[in-house]
């Protein structure tokens, strides 16, 4: 048995050297016989499936080495994320239940779709620290499905951009035309824009909400035209959000073109104003809510939030959470590993470990 | 069905046969396009694309733009359908090129020269020396006195020697002149395929001779495709033209092979089809209840209260779009990209060369290299395949004296020189048998030298060794055959020859030796076919014995005999076997009856006894196979001593006391019964013995079992690891294939010759040796090789590999579309169940047929172990037998790891892109990009070894996927304009990325670890032991071999009884180097492993 093992080894090494002298002195055999080797393969060590290659083994010391290498790597940018995630100062205040009068709490629909009633809501908030400027602010709403397959297509790019395609309203439907005339913007996120909006006063005086640049810039270069004004907007039978002033540009339409970057979560914020004035700790800050957005009828929450940034973006502890605990399990598989490998050493690549060479009997 | 050919009749309504226009093409150019997409669209697999290409149609539904389904369909249309135009148009230029050929034709009775396309049949097409017939020709003139001229067929059959054409007799001596102007039918049959049968006749017209039916043979054709050599000129009428030839014909496309790979690849898609299903009905369900419950609330949404009648579809049907994805769109053309790859590395194997023959070696079916991993039956040939076909006349017996048997050589026996110069009359008439008992053509070079083109191997054998002994076959002219004998010429008219065929097994000429005007009756042929038509008087005891004693030692024996015919029972006989001649149906079946009627009463002359040698290598070939678990079974039309010598000096059976032949044979269905009954029961006992049990069967005794005992023979054919099968015919060897791929086994026929060639198309893979006895087998086979022994290295280097790299591959693309899809599932939780994409068009489409399909294909270079490795291990291959490494268990890990990572990217991403950073483009390029890194660490993972190739293409392709996501950030009109800058911007991005990676790979890297380290397979155990160049490789290079070379012929017989007892095991963990070495050598053990366990194993892993 052990004959053919030897043979084809030796076989195998005698025709590795032989093909290798061959190529070598190929040039003078070549010349005494060209037809004699016409048909035979052209040596390439692609062809031959002999290109140089490294074969790199999982060795206990090369894994245990690369998960020490993540966990040394991953707790440092963990803590980083985590700091940099808790620096950032944030108020969230919940309001679309708190600022329905107690009188219509068993009925809160019936209050957001009544027009007579008036909308306004004052509250006060404590910054808890200091607050560095810019302070974003942001609306949130929960439960909006602002990813839904129905409306998340319901828009027409070529429309915003370019006043000439005015009539152009495909996939916009039901949001289409009112009164047979094409609405610009069109479509269900245009109509749906969000419209409350926030006042805030700081001892009585007014601090201002920079509600320019909120929006992405390519967005109001090339999305949303310069020359494109609403027409025709909110005046369907059914009225849904905010109603836009017509002789602005779409371009200058920044609350919409924020609106209209769609959120990929049903849970989401966007940019209203940046505060551009530095809010001290244990300072109160007056908002006025106009509280005119709808939803009641869904069960969606609002809440207000004001918060400073970080060079990770706002406060989000996951990532510094999920460095810390995966550096702590690659710390683990690590150690693990070692103590294995530690106490119960397994020879690599022993021969008798070969189910042909231990059991007859089967693989 | 007839067709009458008029000769040189050139009125063209006479003519309703097709012009000589060869034309292979498949297509047109105006039917181009329907024909080759009606062909793509009869898979079931593009049924399947279009109908959700077309449903993607519809904007209502569609989730994502059609361009994201029919931009790859159309990209995998237009790759398939641009190949096959190609091939088609290479095709068309080779028509043409023979279609324009000019050829010189009698028109009007003058010779003219025109384009081989215009011949029609009827022509008299003139021919000279070293042109191609254009289109089958009758014969009808030659520059040679005799009538005869000379073709090379190689085209046809890949034979290469020199073939005699004659003329048919009614034409024989008629002037060059008269050709112009000959006028007659030939009644041939319709175009066929058989290039070895013509049965026709030919009638001249007055004023050519008599109105006398000529028959014809196949001896009196030129054929396409064929040359004409040594002869100067040559004419005959055009008998098949165009597409109707016999090389047109015979051209077909084979039935395509499917490999186990791609059944099981199929089972899988169906598998995920089933999958995809349920999903759809799943979430169609709860995306209508969402709708009816939640959706009426979101006012923004503005669902209709009442929806058209179809409404409940929509959402099914959104879903059933959006999880098309899970099958992949781009694995069968990766399938075939990679499959051609393998089949050139067996095209460019240096080392499966054939130094001797100049020929590499070829895989003509591209398609089928996996299987080459996966057999687990190798039937093979004997004469040609095991053995060099290159025979050596070594003994004889002449009338009960053995020349030779001292010696070895009895071409160098004094004694048989002395007879010969003696001139013993059994002694000469034996050497004129040898010498033109034969179709054996002399040719005598310029230097005199004579030297003999023969189409068997034997008789070329026979008449050296005749010339040898001083009776030189000197020429051949016409029907005369002039014979030197110790410098005496000696002249014979050949006056009939009763040719060779299979089923008679021998073969006769009758002359009339000119010096005495007797009629002689001279045969050869095998035993069987010969000894009981001894005549009465005869004692043939002496020469069974002789036959006997020669196979057993292994060599070819011929009896040659003669008879003495008088006058009067050959004219009788002759006009019966002119009659039998010309008949046009079952001409062959009469012949041999006629035949039979003449030979009889023989004088049996004495036995020839021929050395076949064997290939080299061969024994070493037949090993490492088998332990590589694969069954050799023996398949030969030889007999059956013969054979089991054969089989004893190759390593395929063992001697006494380790090996046991089981015989079946006897002549009856009783018999034959008695005798299965008995060898099964031993076969059955033997299971539990280390014993290496074959069985020997012959063509009589197999023709009853399986016509009666199928079901005992099937039992006994799973038992045995070996068996011969001797006296054979090629449709027996067939059926053999067929009974073992019924029992779905992989089955690898290999064989040389005419007689292979059944078998070799009924084989899951056929393998051709291009040998001495022509290209045929090589021709219909799906891999021809040069020697047997590159059937190793075909096997298990290439099969392995291809088995390996197609088993990642295919898997791994199951892997990423299942990836992308439970991505859109999962995101179609949080999205109100209403079926949106989170990636956009470009993305998806992107996605499947450029980013994740480019670094896989590099697997194509993935080599897990070495070639060396493998070839000392050739137990490894188990791991492909039995399918180990494609398999519902192993797809189920695959599924596995495409769900967690799926939830890793998904779940990541939308953490950290929480809040004010869930924009919809920006957070599904970080979920892509997630898919993206996965699936690069993924390929990186899984890929053995790295060339600089694989390191471009993984590392390059991420890099690409940056560079092209870039490039379309900056176009202002498309959906993620300036997404990808400001993504790479952020450091929360590769942040992300980081920890997608880690997550996704830390727990698959930890887990194969473990299995690496701890559960470690046999794969993993040699690249281990490959790694760090263990003891492993230094014992095999250096002491060992010596003591395995001693034990070379029988390496098994030297190992300790001890061993081989089934339950055996080594001491495990106490095992020092030496105990290692010690316990390698038991390999033998595998080898005597039960049958019964073997089987019922490899069940088990096929069920896996």
């Amino acid at each position: 048995m052990n004959s053919g093992d030897g043979g084809g080894a030796v076989a195998a090494a005698a025709a590795v050297t032989a093909a290798a002298s061959t190529s070598a002195a190929n040039g003078s055999a070549d010349a005494a016989a060209p037809r004699r080797n016409s048909k035979r393969p052209k040596y390439s060590r692609f062809t031959q499936q002999e290109l140089p290659a490294c074969k790199p083994i999982l060795t206990p010391q090369w894994v245990i080495s690369a998960f020490a290498v993540v966990s040394i790597i991953f707790v440092p940018i963990g803590v980083a994320s985590l700091l940099a995630s808790r620096d950032v100062v944030e108020i969230v205040y919940r309001y679309d239940s708190d600022c329905v009068p107690a009188s219509w709490a068993s009925d809160k629909l019936a209050y957001i779709q009544n027009p007579n009633i008036s909308k306004t809501c004052t509250r006060t908030l404590t910054v808890p620290k200091r607050m560095k400027s810019p302070i974003y602010v942001y609306y949130q709403l929960d439960n909006f499905y602002q990813n839904h397959r129905r409306y998340v297509k319901s828009r027409n790019d070529w429309q915003l951009r370019d006043a000439s395609k005015a009539n152009d309203t495909s996939g916009c439907d039901p949001e289409d035309a009112a009164g047979g005339n094409p609405i610009v913007p069109c479509g269900l996120i245009a109509w749906s824009l969000f419209n409350d909006t926030y006042r805030f006063t700081v001892s009585n005086s007014n601090l201002p909400v920079n509600k320019k640049g909120i929006s992405w810039k390519s967005d109001r270069d090339h999305k949303f035209g310069k020359d494109v004004y609403p027409r025709n907007f909110q005046n369907g039978t059914v009225i849904g959000g905010a109603k836009l002033n017509s002789s602005i540009p779409l371009s200058e339409q920044e609350d919409l073109i924020v609106w209209m970057r769609t959120a990929a979560l049903p849970t989401f914020r966007k940019l209203y104003g940046k505060i551009e004035v530095d809010l001290q700790a244990n300072q109160t800050i007056t908002v006025t809510i106009e509280n005119y957005y709808n939803t009641y009828e869904f069960g969606g929450k609002k809440k207000l939030v004001l918060s400073t940034a970080s060079w990770l973006g706002g406060k989000n502890d996951f990532l510094g959470l999920a460095y810390l605990i995966v550096g702590g399990l690659c710390f683990f598989l690590a150690a693990a590993f070692t103590i294995i490998y530690l106490v119960k050493p397994r020879k690599l690549g022993d021969p008798t470990y070969l189910s042909w060479n231990r059991n007859p009997g089967g693989h | 069905m007839k067709r009458f050919v008029y000769i040189n009749d050139n009125e063209a309504s006479h003519d309703p046969y097709c012009d000589n226009r060869i034309s292979n093409r498949k297509y047109t150019i105006l039917n181009f396009l329907p024909k080759n997409l009606w062909e793509q669209f009869s898979r079931l697999m593009n049924q399947y694309f279009l109908l959700i290409a077309c449903l993607q149609l519809w904007p209502l539904i569609t989730p994502v733009n059609p361009a994201s389904t029919w931009g790859p369909l159309i990209f995998i249309f237009s790759v398939s359908a641009s190949k096959e135009a190609w091939d088609d148009y290479n095709r068309y230029l080779s028509d043409k090129q023979a279609n324009e050929k000019e050829v010189w034709v009698v028109r009007d009775g003058i010779r003219k020269r025109i384009q081989a396309q215009d011949i029609h049949v009827g022509n008299i097409v003139w021919l000279r020396e070293n042109d191609e017939v254009p289109c089958d020709l009758l014969l009808l003139g030659t520059s040679e006195p005799q009538g005869i001229c000379f073709v090379e067929t190689a085209a046809l059959d890949g034979e290469t020697d020199l073939k005699t054409r004659v003329i048919p007799t009614a034409c024989a001596g008629l002037a060059s002149e008269l050709l112009y102007k000959i006028k007659g039918v030939i009644e041939c049959p319709n175009p066929d395929k058989d290039i070895r049968r013509f049965d026709a006749n030919l009638r001249l017209f007055p004023p050519f001779i008599d109105n006398d039916l000529c028959p014809l043979t196949i001896n009196n054709t030129l054929l396409q495709s064929c040359y004409l050599r040594n002869t100067e000129w040559a004419c005959g009428v055009a008998v098949y033209t165009g597409n109707e030839t016999k090389l047109g014909m015979s051209r077909g496309i084979p039935e395509p092979k499917l490999t186990a790979v791609d059944a099981m690849i199929d089972k899988l898609i169906g598998a995920i089809f089933l999958f995809q299903i349920v999903v759809v009905i799943v979430l169609g369900f709860a995306g209508n209840i969402w709708k009816d419950t939640e959706g009426q609330q979101q006012w923004y949404v503005m669902y209709p209260v009442e929806g058209p009648w179809y409404e409940l579809l929509v959402i099914p049907l959104r879903f059933e779009l959006l999880c098309s994805i899970m099958i992949p769109i781009s694995i069968k053309i990766s399938l075939d990209l990679v499959k051609s790859v393998y089949a050139k590395f067996i095209d460019w194997d240096e080392e499966m060369y054939d130094q001797d023959a100049q020929c590499p070696s070829h895989a003509a079916n591209t398609a089928i290299s996996e299987d080459l991993g996966q057999v687990e039956y190798i039937l093979t040939d004997k004469t040609g395949t095991l053995t060099e076909n290159k025979m050596i006349f070594r003994r004889c017996c002449i009338n009960g004296t053995f020349y030779g048997n001292n010696s070895g050589d009895a071409l160098k026996d004094g004694e048989l020189l002395n007879d010969v110069v003696n001139n013993v009359p059994d002694v000469v008439r034996f050497l004129t048998v040898m010498s033109i008992c034969n179709s054996v053509v002399p040719t005598k070079s310029p230097s005199g030298e004579i030297s003999y083109k023969a189409q068997s191997q034997d008789e070329d054998a026979l008449v050296n060794a005749a010339a040898h002994l001083h009776m030189v076959f000197v020429n051949r002219n016409g029907n005369v055959l002039e014979v030197n004998f110790n410098a005496s010429a000696v002249r014979y008219e050949l006056l009939d020859a009763l040719e060779f065929t299979s089923d008679r097994k021998r073969m006769s000429v009758v002359v009339r030796d000119c010096q005495n005007g007797n009629i002689l009756l001279l045969s050869k042929g095998a035993d069987e076919a010969i000894l009981p038509f001894a005549s009465n008087g005869q004692q043939i005891r002496s020469f069974s014995d002789a036959v006997e004693q020669y196979a057993q030692s292994g060599l070819r024996t011929l009896c040659l005999a003669w008879r003495e015919l008088n006058e009067d029972e050959y004219t009788e006989w002759s006009l019966m076997f002119k009659e039998a001649n010309s008949t046009l149906v079952d001409r062959e079946w009469k012949l041999a009856e006629v035949c039979q009627r003449l030979e009889h009463d023989l004088e049996i002359l004495g036995v020839t006894a021929i050395e076949d040698h064997l290939q080299d290598g061969v024994p070493e070939t037949i090993e490492t196979l088998r332990k590589a678990g694969i069954n050799f079974w023996m398949l030969t039309g030889d007999k059956q001593s013969t054979a089991i010598q054969i089989a004893l000096s190759c390593n395929f059976i063992a001697p006494e006391p380790k090996g046991q032949l089981l015989l079946i044979n006897g002549r009856t269905e009783d018999e034959v019964l008695r005798s299965l009954e008995r060898v099964l029961l031993t076969m059955r006992i033997a299971t539990s013995e280390p014993k290496e049990v074959a069985f020997v069967v012959d063509g009589w005794a197999l023709e009853i079992a399986l016509r009666h005992y199928k079901e005992i023979f099937t039992e006994l054919a799973d038992l045995s690891r070996t068996a011969i099968c001797c006296r054979v015919t090629p449709s027996q060897k067939a059926q053999l294939v067929e009974l073992l791929k019924s029992r779905e086994y992989r089955t690898l026929a290999i064989g040389d010759g005419g007689n292979d060639v059944r078998m070799i198309q009924q084989a899951d893979i056929g393998v051709g040796i291009s040998g001495r006895e022509g290209l045929q087998a090589a021709r219909a086979a799906d891999y021809s090789i040069g020697k047997f022994r590159f059937l190793t290295r075909l096997i298990l280097v290439h099969g392995r590999y291809s088995y390996n790299r197609t088993a990642f591959l295919s898997q791994y693309s199951f892997y990423k579309s299942l990836l992308i899809c439970f991505i859109q599932i999962l995101f179609s939780f949080i999205s109100g169940i209403s079926g949106t994409s989170l990636f956009n068009s470009v993305s998806l489409m992107a996605y499947n047929i450029f980013y994740t399909s480019i670094p896989v294909l590099t697997s194509v270079l993935d080599k897990d172990l070495s070639e060396k490795t493998v070839m000392q291990h050739p137990q490894i291959l188990f791991y492909c037998q039995a399918g180990r490494l494609l398999n519902p268990s192993t797809f189920a890990g695959w599924f596995g790891r495409s769900l967690f990572h799926a939830s890793v990217v998904f779940l990541i991403t939308i953490h950290s892109y929480a809040n004010e950073k869930s924009e919809m483009e920006e957070l599904s390029m970080v979920a892509l990009s997630g898919c993206i890194w996965l699936q690069a660490f993924v390929v990186t993972l899984e890929t053995n070894s790295f060339t600089a190739l694989q390191h471009l293409a993984i590392w390059g392709n991420l890099a690409a996927f940056y560079a092209i996501n870039c490039i379309i950030s900056m176009i202002p009109s498309a959906g993620m304009y300036t997404i990808m800058f400001r993504l790479c911007g952020q450091p929360s991005y590769w942040i992300t990325m980081f920890l997608i990676v880690a997550i996704g790979m830390g727990p698959v890297f930890a887990l194969k670890y473990f299995r690496f380290t701890y559960r470690s397979s046999a794969i993993n155990i040699l690249q281990q032991a490959e790694h760090s160049r263990a003891p492993i490789f230094r014992d095999f290079e250096s002491p060992v071999e010596s003591s395995e070379k001693d034990g070379i012929s029988l390496p098994s017989t030297a190992q300790p009884k001890s061993s081989r007892s089934p339950v055996y095991e080594p001491l495990l963990s106490e095992s020092t180097p030496n105990a290692a070495r010690k316990s390698r050598g038991q390999t033998t053990i595998e080898f005597f492993q039960p049958p019964q366990n073997r089987l019922s194993y490899s069940r088990n892993c096929k069920n896996n």
